[in-house]
């Protein structure tokens, strides 16, 4: 009863479970799909060094000395990347000490940093480790500011070290909600955000005029290139030095954590579910020409693809919103993945629903069944590759982390899955989880407590005594 | 379990006119003869649901899953007359004037039932003045119906019906109270009114809940419950008031009299106590379950599933032995304290022990993809050695939800006679690939992938953006 993945005992033990660094592994044999939305190859192999990925594919050359894990019938994909969550954050959503996603009583919102409040322990990251997920964007959610604040990258390894990249986002609401957070109108909300942007650029116009503010490069807009840096706040924004005119409604943590958004250097997610509100959205670039937009949402984004494909931005979507369950999602339906996708927008999968802390693992099988859609006559559905690419490439491209993440192609970090089938059926299970090249526990609370109850009624002791 | 002829206020009005032509003989002749009782009507809102015109219609070479646990390749159904003819290999008669449907690398299975939903009465759009689910005004409130907040234009009908395969479904009141009130079984068509769905002769459930929800909302306005006891204790206290209540309508509705004071919240526990309504009992730990069943055996009442239930996996020798179904979600977890220790493996679990297992949504998403669900649960189990065959777990999505509604009789299998409540799947309905391709209720093909005009589109939807699309 201990080992009951007997199955994958075998490849558990083909892998030293301490570190990858300074060792070269060669998955061979299983089916590898790269993530970078080709369709999937039989009889591929994976090479990594160093925790990267030095080649896969067909014909892969196995440098000598390369530990050998055969993964023959099995299915290797890149880990999966949850495109929008808030893993990390939560351990139990309706208790309140140990939910982080909010807070409403705070007079703060853009200069909210999420990193604080992400904890590697939490059973989430666990529970999702063992079912694939290796990467997350994680974003802190609005209560009283149409600005949620930093949002992160973060891995799911079982190690203290989680963020991947720290502030790689400002999360703002414009549909709804923002309309709620704003007092009441959606109208609001936009004077909100540009008075926020205007008092932005106040700062910045002071921050220039020391000669700096971290501005490593001049993004041009929405270029796919990746974001070779991390934001660093600049604390001379704080100082006394740093004037403000009278006539501010921000506090002066709040303007400066919005100078990197108004400069292009980090990205600005958005989210709206409703065609007119993404219009408005895109409408922004007018008066704010650097801003680098994701849109977050976008359930009737089907219906304005080609606005959102000439504009160049990337979305990230909920896979299965099918339901009017909002007023700003009258359109939805499953084949608005596939349908923005065609129009050629990059479409990442998230959770913007109640499944963000918990159960990003659910998103293979969003994936499976945005493939099965296109089988029904006048829906539109993905093909697998690309479905893969919508929960690996494609979040860590929207993220401007491509170049790093979410593909097998060389030179990513090995975050690796092998899979006991395809990944998007029900019924295949990881069996190895590898982020940066070191190899996961797949334990969990949820394993523990499964072996415990195998057999529900006591032996001789009480179930305590049974681990 | 069906509900005892039904008594109309009309007939009950004849019976008060024959009294005074003709006053009953008593046991006692010197004494004052009593009136002759005038039983209260147990359908006030009677169905009014007709199946709808189906042609013959017979599908071969498909896989079956028959409901009840068996599997037949290659098979042929035939369905006519509202109801299954026939069911079985390629032998089986083909009707003559039969619409023929090649079901070949298909699978055919009873339409799934979701015991647990709030569909119409948690419609889409979610909007404050839809939130018709919870009268929290009070924690015992067994005189509502679910069924009189059900809007028949929530969209969420049809994607259960078209994307979901659900063909009949259990709404329920919400679990904010101990007692919510009823819930009523409706077929899943669209119609004009709640009682052209209502699913004939089904009886009502009882809506209880245990755990946070009820000790949160009012322990909140410091009224009781407050605590977990105290759950128990105005639970106990009410169960124990209705005993009295049936002790007095009982002896009135046998020997007439005086007609006792009419109390519509007793009128339900009192069906409960004569068998005549099923608890469907909200509760997610095995240890308060355990004080439930203990409670249901105190006042001769069972617990007909516990809802939610994310730790029957702990407690299924109890749950068998009370005869308690446990209706789950394949993997939810941690949303709330009570469903922190959840598992992937609780169904199948709960079904190796010889309890009675059923998938369930609780969800207007959740509810499109109950197949899933009960795939991914099953693949959980055959990993811990747990090999149960496809065609036995498909009794969660149907013969066991219909078990526990008291309708196994009339749905639920793929038997003849039964109701042709049928989904034709595209693949294997284990399969994240498969989607339904047509599905019948009462042998009326309701939902067509390939026909455009046999997808439902509600009211609220027409004259919107994306009327009419494939969802």
């Amino acid at each position: 009863m201990k080992n009951l993945l007997k199955g994958a005992g075998a490849l558990l033990l083909a892998l030293a479970s301490s570190t990858a660094l300074g060792q070269t592994v060669a998955i061979t044999g299983g089916t590898v799909a790269l993530g970078d939305g080709s369709e999937p190859i039989e009889g591929g192999t994976v090479v990594i060094r160093d925790g990267r990925i030095v080649a896969a594919g067909r014909g892969v050359a196995i440098p000598a000395g390369a530990q050998r894990v055969d993964a023959t019938g099995k299915w290797v994909t890149p880990g999966i990347i949850a495109g929008f969550s808030r893993v990390g954050l939560v351990e139990v959503d309706a208790v309140n000490s140990t939910n982080d996603v909010s807070a409403s009583n705070s007079p703060f919102g853009a200069a909210i940093d999420i990193v604080p409040a992400i904890n590697p322990r939490a059973t989430p990251i666990a529970i999702n480790r063992a079912g694939g997920i290796t990467r997350a964007v994680v974003a802190p959610g609005t209560s009283r500011s149409i600005f949620a604040g930093q949002g992160a990258v973060i891995d799911l390894g079982d190690d203290m070290k989680a963020v991947t990249r720290a502030r790689a986002f400002q999360f703002v609401e414009l549909g709804e909600t923002g309309a709620n957070e704003a007092g009441g109108s959606r109208a609001s909300a936009h004077v909100l955000f540009r008075n926020a942007l205007r008092e932005a650029r106040d700062l910045s116009r002071y921050s220039s005029s020391i000669g700096g503010g971290g501005g490593q490069r001049e993004p041009s807009a929405n270029d796919q290139r990746d974001f070779p840096l991390e934001e660093v706040p600049d604390n001379r924004l704080l100082s006394a030095g740093a004037t403000r005119s009278d006539d501010v409604l921000l506090t002066r943590f709040d303007a400066a954590a919005l100078v990197p958004v108004l400069l292009g250097r980090q990205l600005l997610l958005v989210h709206v579910e409703r065609a007119s509100d993404i219009l408005q959205v895109l409408a922004l670039k007018r008066e704010f020409p650097r801003l680098r937009l994701v849109l977050v949402g976008a359930s009737e984004g089907w219906t304005v693809a080609r606005d959102i494909a000439t504009a160049g931005v990337p979305v990230i979507a909920n896979a299965l919103n099918d339901l009017p369950s909002t007023f700003e999602q009258l359109a939805a339906t499953q084949s608005n993945v596939a349908r923005m996708k065609a129009a050629g927008i990059n479409v990442a999968l998230g959770m913007i629903n109640d499944d963000e802390a918990r159960q990003v693992r659910l998103a293979r099988q969003q994936a499976g069944n945005l493939v099965a859609i296109g089988r029904v006559p006048g829906a539109s559905g993905l093909s697998w590759g690309q479905a893969l690419a919508a929960i690996t490439s494609a979040p860590a491209e929207a993220l401007g982390m491509g170049g790093e993440l979410g593909s097998l192609r060389p030179g990513r970090r090995a975050d690796v899955v092998v899979w006991d089938g395809d990944p998007f059926e029900n019924s295949s299970v990881a069996e190895i989880v590898l982020i940066d090249g070191v190899q996961q526990p797949l334990e969990n609370r949820q394993t523990k407590l499964r072996d415990r109850y195998r057999t529900p009624t006591e032996g001789a002791m009480p179930k305590a005594y049974d681990r | 379990m069906r509900l005892p002829l039904l008594t109309s206020v009309l007939s009950a009005a004849l019976l008060s006119a024959c009294t005074q032509k003709e006053p009953p003989k008593t046991a006692n002749a010197n004494a004052a003869p009593a009136a002759k009782p005038q039983p209260y009507s147990r359908d006030p809102f009677p169905s009014t649901y007709r199946r709808y015109a189906g042609a013959v219609t017979a599908i071969t070479g498909a896989t079956i899953f028959d409901g009840e646990g068996g599997r037949i390749d290659n098979g042929t159904v035939v369905l006519a007359d509202g109801v299954v003819q026939a069911v079985g290999g390629a032998d089986i008669a083909v009707p003559e004037g039969a619409t023929r449907i090649d079901g070949t690398g298909k699978f055919v299975t009873p339409g799934i039932i979701d015991i647990h939903s709030h569909l119409g009465d948690y419609p889409s759009p979610s909007v404050e003045a839809h939130q018709d689910g919870n009268e929290v005004t009070g924690p015992v409130r067994p005189e509502v119906w679910a069924e009189h907040s059900v809007w028949p234009q929530d969209p969420g009908f049809t994607r259960a019906l078209a994307n979901g395969g659900v063909t009949s479904l259990h709404v329920l009141p919400g679990s904010a109270n101990l007692f919510g009130g009823r819930g009523v079984t409706l077929k899943n068509v669209p119609g004009r009114t709640m009682q052209q769905m209502k699913f004939p002769g089904a009886p009502y459930s009882l809506k209880m809940a245990c755990g946070e929800n009820p000790k949160r909302v009012y322990g909140g306005r410091n009224q009781m419950p407050a605590s977990r006891m105290a759950n128990i204790a105005l639970m106990r206290q009410t169960w124990a008031r209705a005993a009295e209540y049936k002790r007095r309508w009982d002896k009135y509705e046998r020997d007439g009299g005086e007609m006792p004071t009419r109390e519509l919240a007793n009128d339900t526990l009192r069906g409960v106590l004569a068998g005549e309504i099923l608890v469907q009992n909200h509760c997610y730990r095995a240890d308060e379950m355990a004080n439930i069943m203990d409670m249901a055996k105190e006042f001769g009442y069972k617990v007909s599933a516990f809802h939610h239930a994310v730790e029957s996996y702990k407690i299924a020798d109890l749950l068998k032995a009370h005869g308690a179904c446990s209706a789950m979600w394949a993997d939810w977890y941690g949303f709330k304290m009570e469903a922190y220790d959840g598992v992937t493996e609780n169904i199948p679990l709960v079904h190796t022990a010889g309890a009675c297992a059923i998938v369930h949504s609780d969800d207007a998403n959740g509810i499109q993809r109950l197949n899933q669900e009960a795939a991914k649960a099953l693949a959980a189990g055959r990993r811990i050695g747990i090999n149960i065959p496809d065609e036995i777990a498909w009794t969660w999505l149907s013969y066991n939800p219909a078990k526990a509604l008291g309708i196994a009789d009339r749905t639920g299998s793929l038997r003849q006679g039964k109701m042709a409540d049928v989904t034709l799947w595209n693949g294997h309905p284990f399969s994240v690939y498969t989607r339904p391709e047509r599905v019948w209720v009462d042998g009326a093909l309701m939902y067509d992938s390939g026909d455009p005009r046999r997808r439902p589109v509600t009211d609220f939807e027409l004259g919107q953006p994306g009327e009419g699309d494939v969802k």
